[in-house]
């Protein structure tokens, strides 16, 4: 299979996930969503190291799961909190750092 | 048979996403994320990427899909509140509009190595010992400043998750009952004629009334023993 396809399989699953942090209004699936568009990224990433025949895209793929796991760790940390204060758990409502 | 596999898992990781944005159901999204999870190992597998394969496999769809299993479940799932009328119009539209642009900006591209399989690589791509050799030449400073964002991300978390006392909404206060002590509990003290005094500390406003009818101890000193 040439690169290409790989590369539109990425940008569908980007947009997919754009799309779903646009629309959801639930803090736990818009961590999901965003799970996407990281996801798409590192697909980007694995299929321009092989057409550069080169491992530094795959480090960087690597790199950017294991910043996903920290943030999934702080987001669902930061959900389990809003939820033991008894807050709305909706983002719009959630607006005091507005300024 | 690779086009197969490459058509099948990219199905299925297309589907995949699509379940996480439009199922209702928060329980529902996270396994769609795993499936869509599982799909993309098999197109990292295609693209010779083994060690992120099963690095995705173990950490994504093994660690982080049971973290969010577990929130999901500790929250119960709160009921989907429908998004606003504006952006559930403009939201996927702005999605279309971004893939129509990305794949635009990425096939008209004058890139040539997007039409081609791939340059040739040597023996061993995409194995552990290639990409530990790297992480801990190349890229020693990634690897440790990860190392540091993981240790800071799990402090953070276990601070923020905490039980706070004086925070929360006060429903954590034990709750103490008084009961009123029966006059009588049948102790052998009691049939000694010594009444017990633990309780006499805390009814003592309800003496005054109470006392008319109930026949005094014989023993009355009350001071304890």
């Amino acid at each position: 299979m040439n690169i290409g396809w790989y590369l539109v399989v990425s940008a569908l699953v980007f947009c997919i996930g754009a799309g779903g942090v646009l629309t959801r209004r639930n803090p736990l699936s818009i961590l999901l969503c965003l799970e996407l568009m990281l996801n798409g990224a590192n697909l980007a990433l694995v299929a321009f190291a092989r057409m550069w025949g080169g491992e530094s895209g795959q480090v960087f793929a690597l790199i950017v799961m294991i910043v996903a796991a920290a943030e999934v760790t702080v987001g669902l940390g930061l959900i389990v909190a809003i939820y033991r204060r008894r807050l709305p758990i909706d983002v719009d409502e959630l607006s005091e750092l507005h300024g | 048979m690779t086009q197969f596999i490459f058509f099948v898992a990219a199905i299925g990781a297309l589907g995949g996403a699509l379940g996480v944005v439009l199922l209702r159901n928060p329980f529902y999204s996270v396994l769609s994320l795993a499936f869509h999870l599982v799909c993309l190992a098999a197109l990292f597998l295609l693209l010779h990427a083994e060690f992120v394969a099963a690095a995705q496999v173990v950490v994504y769809a093994g660690a982080v899909m049971v973290l969010y299993v577990f929130v999901v479940s500790y929250i119960g799932g709160a009921e989907q509140v429908p998004s606003g009328a504006v952006l559930k119009v403009l939201g996927p539209l702005f999605a279309l509009a971004v893939a129509v642009e990305l794949c635009i900006a990425m096939l008209g591209s004058a890139l040539k190595g997007i039409k081609t399989k791939g340059a040739p690589i040597h023996s061993g791509f995409g194995q552990p010992a290639h990409i530990g050799t790297q992480l801990l030449t190349k890229y020693l400073f990634a690897f440790e400043a990860a190392s540091i964002l993981l240790l800071v991300a799990a402090i953070g978390a276990v601070v923020l998750a905490r039980r706070r006392r004086g925070l929360e909404g006060g429903d954590e206060e034990p709750v103490r009952i008084r009961l009123r002590e029966p006059d009588y509990a049948g102790t052998m003290a009691e049939g000694a004629g010594v009444r017990s005094t633990r309780y006499d500390e805390l009814l003592r406003p309800d003496d005054e009334s109470g006392t008319q009818q109930e026949p005094k101890p014989e023993a009355t000193h009350t001071g304890g023993w």
